[in-house]
């Protein structure tokens, strides 16, 4: 298996319920080794296509080869090397750190002593050691997400999965995650695939993204070359009072503004250099009769680069999503 | 090999769980309890004292049959949440087979009906009862056949849902009618004909009735047991098997 040093590939892959189509003729290669990530916003189809790759969703169409295997053919072959990190916290309350963890490694058939040293070994690099013999349901929503990668690992899966794993943590829970994937790519040779919302987390782990919108993939490269790849390097903002048209079509005309888009009083520019041509636009706002209130410049990022392919923002629906979450946890103790 | 592992960290799993819910065990014992001693004591003024035998005592088994019917479901509808949010997440991903995971819950929920059994049985002496330590012996081994069957009877009704919304459908359509026409309130033989086809269709009327064949000394009169012993074994092993086939199938096809 791996003899081409493809971890994934993907080949118009294609899911349907009913009249909706969920992911529509996709196709891509992870190369082993790879830190790979899909960017979208919620109801893009990451969900959907995560779970054809890890073989408990048929494609109505399209090919996948997981870990040399095919995911429709060979489903329990591929299980044998993948490693997954659902989204919705999956961590036993009422156990420790360590039996969630222990009881994982047992499914897998890992020997008593190999079992043990691995667990301490994963307890230690996950930062959850201390805590290790208090129960889940003390844990913190990001104490809880460490547990639940340390103990994806306890078999050495050679492919990890990770759906959403940040989603409803604090911003520095989300730090302390992402330091932890950042070390697990430095040490054994395994290959992550990551699937998020957030773009700064797919910009700071991910060697490549593809960003995925309503079931396509929309651009695919590393995040340098996906910022190269649309016009402008810099986006600056600019809070105009009695902002009118006459006022963008005046910027849009100037050489270095490639777009403007307009939200309410505030204007969106993606120009070149924009730290050196933020005093040109702002005299060109005054001259059409425009007020500054309020000016930045800040360098684009991958959520600009959706933008750019999609004309919407990934953020719209963050919010009520996070809120569901939360409460995924609940079920597990209701109704006994 | 792995299979058979996997089983073992299922029920394993389940047990160390319902240990430490010191609530879910307290609670699982009283509604017994409450119906042997409530619900028992009040209806007894209204039955014959020459029907055969004190009503606590003619209703002794069917408790015990109501302990494995709630405990047993309740233990297989957890695979709905623990599918979509817990354990079975990341097993349903690991090379095991889905039969394994389908046996594993059904033997989960068995293991935890016995508990209860065990601890409501040993209650006998209360209600007058006499049991001599042979018939406690066989009746917790008819308990266990009778929790595994309906374990795989819960896993093959928690594949038609997909939420624990659904709860309270489960609760009224099925399990209460399930207690109800099971012989263990009143004898299947003395309801009206329609209700009593309908008792004979319910695998936990097989149950309760061997629970009965084990405790009860008559075999003739209003409260004897309404089948012969052998005939509720047969049925008890047949349908288990029945079960856990569905079950698989059900959930293999789930996905």
């Amino acid at each position: 298996m791996l003899r081409d040093g493809k971890a994934i590939t993907v080949s118009g892959i294609t899911r349907e319920f009913g009249p909706a189509t969920a992911v529509d003729g996709i196709s891509f290669e992870v190369d082993r080794g790879e830190f790979f990530g899909f960017l979208g916003p919620n109801g893009a189809g990451k969900t959907t296509l995560i779970r054809m790759l890890t073989t408990l969703l048929k494609p109505t169409s399209g090919q996948a080869i997981v870990s040399g295997f095919d995911v429709a053919e060979d489903p329990a072959r591929v299980r044998k090397h993948i490693g997954v990190v659902p989204q919705a916290m999956t961590s036993d309350l009422d156990l420790t750190g360590r039996e969630n963890m222990d009881i994982y490694g047992r499914f897998y058939g890992i020997r008593s002593g190999e079992r043990k040293e691995r667990i301490e070994y994963l307890l230690e690099m996950v930062g959850l050691a201390p805590r290790a013999d208090d129960l889940v349901a003390t844990y913190s929503g990001g104490m809880r997400r460490r547990l639940e990668i340390a103990r994806v690992l306890v078999h050495k899966p050679a492919l990890l999965f990770l759906d959403e794993p940040t989603i409803g943590l604090d911003p520095q829970s989300r730090r302390v995650v992402w330091e932890l994937l950042k070390k697990l790519m430095q040490g054994d040779s395994i290959t992550i695939f990551l699937t998020t919302h957030y773009m700064e987390e797919a910009e700071l782990l991910c060697g490549r993204v593809a960003i995925i919108d309503a079931g396509k993939i929309i651009a695919m490269g590393s995040p340098a070359a996906l910022k190269a790849g649309i016009p402008g390097n810099d986006i600056v903002t600019l809070k105009v009072g009695g902002l009118t048209d006459e006022i963008i079509g005046a910027m849009e005309k100037l050489p270095f503004v490639h777009k403007v888009s307009r939200e309410e009083d505030s204007l969106a520019a993606s120009v070149d250099n924009g730290a050196e041509n933020l005093p040109q636009l702002i005299d060109v706002v005054r001259a059409s009769g425009g007020a500054i209130v309020a000016a930045s410049v800040h360098e684009q990022s991958l959520e600009d680069v959706f933008i750019h392919y999609t004309g919407k923002s990934i953020r719209e629906e963050e919010a009520r999503k996070v809120s569901f979450l939360i409460g995924a946890g609940m079920p597990q103790r209701l109704g006994r | 090999m792995t299979d058979l592992n996997a089983i073992y960290v299922i029920v394993m799993r389940e047990l160390k769980k319902f240990v430490r819910e010191k609530s879910r065990l307290v609670s699982s014992i009283a509604r017994p309890l409450i119906w042997l001693f409530l619900v028992g004591a009040g209806m007894s003024r209204l039955v014959s004292p020459r029907a055969g035998m004190p009503y606590t005592r003619f209703i002794f088994p069917g408790i015990l049959g109501m302990t494995i019917l709630f405990s047993s479901i309740f233990s297989s509808i957890s695979i709905i949440w623990d599918k979509e949010f817990g354990f079975l997440k990341e097993i349903l991903v690991a090379p095991v087979r889905r039969s394994s995971i389908v046996i594993g819950k059904s033997l989960s929920g068995t293991a935890v009906s016995a508990i209860q059994v065990f601890i409501v049985l040993m209650t006998f002496p209360v209600i007058g009862e006499r049991l001599s330590f042979l018939q406690v012996l066989l009746t917790l081994l008819v308990g266990l056949l009778v929790a595994f069957s309906i374990s795989s009877f819960g896993i093959v009704i928690a594949t038609f849902y997909e939420n624990y919304e659904s709860f309270s459908v489960i609760m009224n359509f099925i399990i209460m009618p399930m207690f109800f026409l099971s012989g263990a309130m009143y004898p299947v033989k003395l309801l009206p004909s329609a209700l009593r086809w309908a008792s004979r269709l319910n695998p936990l009327t097989y149950g309760v009735d061997a629970l009965k064949n084990t405790m009860f000394q008559a075999k003739a009169g209003p409260m004897s047991p309404d089948f012969s012993f052998s005939l509720d074994m047969l049925v008890i092993a047949l349908s288990s098997a029945v079960f856990v086939l569905l079950a698989s199938v059900f959930f293999e096809r789930k996905q």
